[in-house]
Parts: structure tokens; sequence; C-alpha cells
């Protein structure tokens, strides 16, 4: 084979890789992204319907509830919980055990979709390494909502 | 006052890596041949001084001296004695100290084992691992001092993570860094060869073991943390794409693909220029792992409490070794060409391919951990990649990397053609076929074609591995084998092995999470849960609750599990799950919280088929790693060196 001729079938299976590549990592990317919300968000509608993302916040106390719910046949296990970022609230579900680290008070991110009874169907809750830890998620929306609230409060003051 | 010697000992080492740095180098550039002799003591020196600081940290632990903010943080009296040495690395701050003590064994080893490298050569290598440890020494004592004082001192300490208070833990770090820290090696006999301009086998040479060494430590590594996070944190999960687990799988990738090109750079002194790239581009990513894993930029369920100055400070770092390295790598490496000539069809080509995909699958990889970073930066919303993502890009890139392994370790270099490898492969093609497409319907209990496919990957690499052996032995017996033909050997028979352990696992495992009362049964997978309920136990820095589930298949006694829930002193919870591991099947019963007061619980119980293989599978590639290292013709290489050396002298 010429020299030229072992070039370019080179350069040609170089560029099938690096093209099957990018598609593969076009379309995952596509399919794949989850965008995250606040509960505040998905109150006014920001949030997809039908498609995955998370909504993180804090877990409102005393809002841990088990759904008993079908347990005596299937042995389900259901929970359901109310995550806030202090302005507004989401109801969230979840079938299976919560992490260690999930506590009412604390912080916590979510990942599934909206169902259309406005409850978040969670698949899956995010557990951390260290109960120091704040996702900087989290953090960044509550000092966000913890500034508009002051700034409406003030706003509300005016006569 | 041990603290401060620890503190002092650390100063001392940053100032002796910068020496160690400056000199050697500018020395080497400029021909002063005394600033290069620096080199070698300062290294040695450095070691000391981290070995110090580091033995005073321990000390620190071991005598629960709450006067050390770290030690105050992360210990506790109560703490088993082999949790309260692993706690010097349990955090950010020692931690770091033991990457940066790890860094200057590495060196210390390099002035022992390098015995042949021109004293030039050596001053170089020296002198880049000196300014890498000038960075890394820095970030520690100015921004995660571990030695800082707690004033006024506390009576108790706050206990070490309960997560990191197991074995797994205490192995998995050290064994990551060694990995991380080791292809700092490779990189700076690559940094160092192109300072002086020569850029020829020899390198790749040297190179060679130093990057088989940190690879092989960075397989165990990352093995260690699957299996951890399989039973201690992630309720059965071996592998979540993770950023954090991202970041030491991608230079493992690299890694990979730089011994391989090695390998050609060493036999055929092609790809030299490549190579070069290879190594920088290894030890980048290492890097970058630090900082993602240490900055807490990224959400992560591994990720600890961060400060952002650290992550700006690891960035910048980041910049400057990445920046400075391509700058130099783009000056010299036009000069370097490779005049080896090699057919479409050859040995080469086929590590050509192994390296475009390992390399192409380490940036699609590399694209999706760091894409949330980039949206964020551009203000266009918070998001994350999911894990299938990565599994949709990993998976169908990395199936022809597993053909390949077939197709090129049986073909010859430079030369040969497409019906002279069919001649070879074509018994291991058929027999793969044949088993892998009978084996999930003779071992396993339903069919599945996905898994016959992933079946006949795996013994395609079985076969064509066995037929490579038979190749080489030929005329000369198994014993006529060289080490580093052993170690390519068992590198693919773990691949192999791999292949096998994640296809079963992720076709045929069975989940569920059920309340159970006391008495209550289960059946999963043909096996029998029944829980016995639970009682009361206290260990020495935790009180908890220990279940009772007892498995049986067809009537017959399987085992008995005993899952805990743990409570520890600082308040967190703990799942200790109880497993029944086996080559086959591992049973897995985790305890998730009470139901209600009659001693109901929600238990996670599990039936995962040949999970065990997935570790094998990097054991087994870790001890191709060591036997390649163990090959003769490195010792050989540096006594003749030696020798060659000391004739000079003399």
């Amino acid at each position: 084979m010429k020299a030229r001729h072992k070039r370019f079938t080179f350069l040609v299976a170089g560029l099938v890789v690096l093209a099957s590549a990018a598609y593969l990592v076009i379309k995952g990317l596509n399919e794949n992204l989850n965008y995250y919300f606040s509960p505040t968000e998905v109150i006014e509608g920001k949030a997809p319907p039908n498609h995955v993302f998370r909504l993180g916040g804090l877990v409102v106390p005393g809002s841990l509830k088990r759904d008993e719910l079908g347990n005596e046949k299937t042995k389900n296990v259901l929970a359901t919980f109310v995550v806030t970022d202090n302005k507004n609230s989401v109801k969230v579900r979840y079938k299976g055990i919560l992490p260690d680290l999930f506590t009412e008070g604390r912080s916590v991110v979510t990942q599934g979709k909206l169902g259309p009874d406005g409850v978040f169907q969670a698949d899956q809750v995010l557990a951390k390494h260290d109960e120091k830890y704040m996702p900087p998620e989290v953090a960044e929306m509550l000092k966000k909502a913890h500034k508009k609230g002051v700034a409406e409060m003030a706003g509300g003051s005016k006569p | 006052m041990i603290p401060e010697i620890g503190h002092f000992a650390l100063i001392m080492g940053l100032v002796i890596a910068f020496v160690q740095g400056l000199f050697p180098i500018v020395g080497a550039q400029k021909g002063y041949a005394s600033w290069v002799a620096v080199a070698r003591p300062a290294a040695r020196l450095q070691f000391l001084m981290l070995a110090v600081s580091f033995a005073c940290l321990s000390w620190s632990f071991l005598h629960s001296d709450f006067s050390v903010l770290y030690v105050a943080e992360n210990s506790n009296t109560k703490l088993p004695q082999i949790f309260k040495f692993s706690a010097v690395w349990g955090a950010h701050e020692g931690s770091l100290l033991l990457w940066a003590l790890i860094l200057s064994a590495w060196t210390a080893a390099v002035t022992v084992f390098g015995r042949g490298l021109s004293p030039l050569m050596m001053g170089r290598v020296l002198g880049v691992l000196g300014l890498v440890a000038t960075g890394f020494l820095s970030f520690l004592i100015f921004t995660s001092n571990p030695f800082e004082r707690l004033v006024p001192a506390v009576a108790e300490g706050r206990d070490l993570n309960p997560l990191l208070q197991d074995i797994g833990l205490v192995m998995h770090p050290p064994m990551l860094y060694m990995g991380y820290v080791g292809f700092s090696i490779p990189f700076s006999f690559a940094i160092a060869a192109m300072l002086g301009g020569r850029l020829d086998a020899a390198w790749a040479r040297w190179s060679r073991p130093w990057t088989q060494v940190a690879w092989m430590f960075l397989t165990l590594g990352i093995a260690l943390g699957s299996w951890w996070s399989y039973y201690e944190l992630g309720w059965g999960g071996w592998w979540f794409w993770d950023p954090v687990e991202n970041a030491s799988f991608m230079p493992w990738l690299a890694g990979t693909a730089l011994m391989h090109s090695l390998a050609v750079t060493e036999k055929r002194g092609a790809f030299k220029a490549w190579t070069v790239l290879l190594a920088i581009f290894t030890f980048s990513l290492s890097l970058l792992g630090t900082f993602l894993v240490r900055s807490g930029v990224l959400t992560s369920v591994h990720a600890f409490a961060s400060d952002p100055s650290r992550g700006l400070f690891i960035l910048l770092f980041l910049a400057t070794v990445v920046g400075s390295s391509l700058a130099l790598y783009a000056a010299r490496a036009s000069k370097v060409r490779s005049h080896v000539r090699f057919e479409l069809v050859s040995r080469e080509t086929g590590l050509l391919l192994n390296n475009v995909i390992l390399v192409v699958t380490t940036v699609s990889i590399l694209l999706g951990t760091l894409y949330p970073l980039i949206i964020d930066a551009l203000g266009a919303g918070k998001i994350s990649v999911g894990p299938p993502y990565f599994n949709s890009v990993f998976i169908p890139l990395t199936v022809p990397l597993a053909i390949l392994i077939g197709v090129g370790t049986l073909a010859r270099w430079k030369r040969d053609s497409f019906a002279t490898i069919w001649r070879k492969v074509r018994v291991a093609f058929v027999a793969s076929l044949v088993f892998g497409l009978v084996f999930p319907a003779v071992a396993m209990g339903h069919y599945s074609v996905k898994a016959g496919l992933g079946m006949v990957l795996a013994f395609w690499v079985f076969f064509t591995t066995l037929k490579v052996v038979k190749e080489n032995a030929r005329g000369r017996g198994l014993p006529g084998l060289s080490l580093s033909q052993w170690g390519m050997t068992l590198g693919h028979l773990g691949v192999a092995v791999f292949i096998t352990g994640i296809t079963l696992t992720s076709i045929y495992s069975l989940e569920e999470d059920v309340r159970l009362a006391p008495g209550d049964k289960y059946e999963l997978g043909g096996y029998q849960f029944q829980f016995r309920g639970t009682t009361e136990v206290r260990g020495p820095n935790y009180k908890g609750t220990r279940g009772e589930v007892v498995v049986t298949r067809n009537d017959h006694l399987v085992t008995t599990l005993y899952p805990e829930k743990r409570n520890y002193l600082t308040g967190m919870p703990m799942t200790e799950a109880g497993i029944a591991p086996g080559l086959t099947r591992d049973l897995f019963v985790a305890l998730g919280e009470p139901l209600d007061d009659k001693g109901a619980w929600a238990v996670r119980i599990y039936v995962k088929p040949y999970v065990r293989w997935i570790w094998l599978a990097a054991l087994i590639m870790a001890l191709g790693g060591l036997c390649s290292l163990a090959d003769k013709r490195y010792r050989v290489l540096a006594r003749r060196q030696g020798e060659a050396v000391a004739g000079g002298v003399a």
C-alpha cells in the first residue's frame, strides 16, 4: 500500500472513531441532562413535565410519613416528605429506603419526575458522606430565596 | 510541642522542595554540575522531613491531642486504635499530607532505583518532582494546615466520620494516592526528557516500570473504593459514575493508554511525541481528580464540606502545570519525529487504535463530568449529568476495545495481514460465540440475549489471550514466557473476568426494599429470606440494632445474615449490611429503618450474581502489573547503565 493511501486510511479511521464518539456524547447528553429546580421554580411551573429533574431543598420537620397503603401485600416501603426553600414547598414521594443521612430539617437532593397530582415522584434520594455538607445548589437557592423574602418584606412594609 | 515539630518539618519540606525544584533545573540548563548535584540529597531530605511531619500528626492522633484542631475534628478517645491512625488521612488536611508524603516517597524511590540515569537526567526528573511538591506543600501549608492549634483545647474530639471507620477506607486513599501521585514520575520523566531535548526510547524504558506500578496501585485503589461503597455506602451499588469516581477512573484510562503506548515507544521507537503528551495528560487528570474531590465544585455523593479558596488554589496550580508542560511540549515536540514505519495491519496500528479509543473514552467521561460546571459558568442553569449518559457512551466505545484485544495481541509488529490473523483467531472466534451464547442458558436462571453477547465478548478476550500464551510459548514452553508477557496475559484475562462480572451483575441482579415484621418471609431469586427480629448491640463508639435474617433455599439453610444499624456518638447513623459473599452470587441484606413499634423494619434485599468478579478482575489486572514490573529486563537495564556510569566516572 502506498504511503499516501495509508495515511488516508488512518485519517478516515480516526474520523470514524471521533464522529461516533461525538454522536454518542451529544445523544447521551441530550437524553440525560437533569436540570436542577427549587420548590419555588416548581410551583411557578418552570420545571418540565414528564422529564427527569432534580429537586432540592430542606426537609420540612415533621413532614416525613410512611405510606402504609398496600404494604401488607407487596411489602413495599414508601415514604413521603415535603421539601422547602423556605418560601414554597413541594411534596415528594419515594419508593424505597431513605439514605442514612436523610434527616428532617436538613438539606436533601432528590431526582425524579413531577407527577400529574403535583407530587414529585423521586426515584433517587442523594446521600452524603458528611453531615456538615450541603450541596452547593441548595446553599445558593436558600440564599436566593432568603434575599428575595427580605426584599419582599421590605417592599411590603412600605405604604 | 510535637505538633509544632510536625509543622516545622512541613515548612522545611516546602523549602527543601523548592530548592530541589529550582537548582537542578536551572543548573542543568546552564551547565552547573554542582547545582544539579543538589537534587538527590534534597529529594531524600524532603522525604525525611515529610515523614517526620506525618509521624508527628500520627502521634497527635494516637495520643488524642485535642489541642490540634484537625485531631479534635476527626478523632475521639473511644475510637479504636487502628482508626485513630487511619483518621490521619480521614479528612482534607491529613489526606493532602499523605499525598505530599507519597509524592516525596516516590521521589526518594527514584533516587534509589534510578541509579542508572545520567546525573543530568536525574537532576531534571527530581527537579520537576520538586516543583510539583512545592505547589502541593504550599497548598497544604497556606490553605489547609493540619497542625493548626485549637485554643482552648477540648476534652473530647468530634470523632471520625463513621463511614470511614472501616478497613476498606483505611486502605483506599493510600492506594489511590499511590496511583495518582505515581503518575507524576512518568510525567517528570517526560518533562525532563523534553527539557534535555532528547526524547528517545530510553526515557520510555525508564518510565515504563514506574507507570506500571502507579497503574497497579490505582487499579487496586479504585477497586477498593468500589468494594467499600458496595458494602458500606452504596447500598449494594458498586459504581455510580459519580464525579469523584470519574476523577479516579479518568487517570486510570489515560494511564492504561500510556502503558500501551510506552510499550510501542520502547519496543519500536514509534509514537514518541504522543507518549509524552499522554504522560502529561495522565498526570493532569490525576491533579484534576484531586481538584474535583477537594474543591467541592460538583455535587457528589462523595463531596466533603469544602472551602472555595482551596478549589481556586488547586485550579491555579492545575492551570500552571498543564499550561507550562503543554507550552514546553509545543516548543519541543515538533523536533521529535518517529522515523519508524509500520503497515496498516500491524500490532502498532492495534495499539494506536487502543490509544485512540481509550483517550476518546476518557475525554467523553471528562466532558460528562465537567459539563455541569461549564453550564453553570455560562449561567445556563444548574444541571447534573445522569449515570445513563456514562453508560451510553462508555459501553459502545469500549466494546470495540475488547474486540481489539483479541486482534491486536495476535498481530505481528510492523506488518501483518488479516488472513494470518484470521487463521490465528478463528478457533477462538467460534468457541467464544458458542460458549458465550450458551452460558446464560446453562448457568443463569433465565436467558437474556444481552447477557449472551456480553459473555461472547468475555470468552473472546479469554480465548484469544490463551492463544497469545500458546503462540508465545511455542518452542520453549510456558516457563519460557517472560514476566512481561505474563503481565500482559493477566491484564487481559482481568478484562475478561471484568466483562463477565459487569454483564452478569447488571443483568441478573435482583433487588427489593420490603417491609418485614419479625417472622416474615420474603422470596427473591429462589432464596427465602426470613426476618427473625432485632437485638440491641453496643460497640466502642456506637450503639446499634442488629437484625437476624435466615436465608434458605429449597428448605436448606444457606446462611444467616446479621445486618446492623448503628448510631455513632457523633449522632451519625450508619448501615452495616449483612453480606454472604460467593464466587457466583452475593446475598446482601441491609436494615433501613424501624417502621412501627412492633419490630417491623424496612429491609433491603439483594441477590447479586457474579458481583465479586468485578473486584477479582481488578486484583488479576493488578497482579499483571506486578508481573510486568518485575520483568528482568528492567533490572538488567538498571545494572548495565549503572555499570556504564560507574565506568565513565572511573
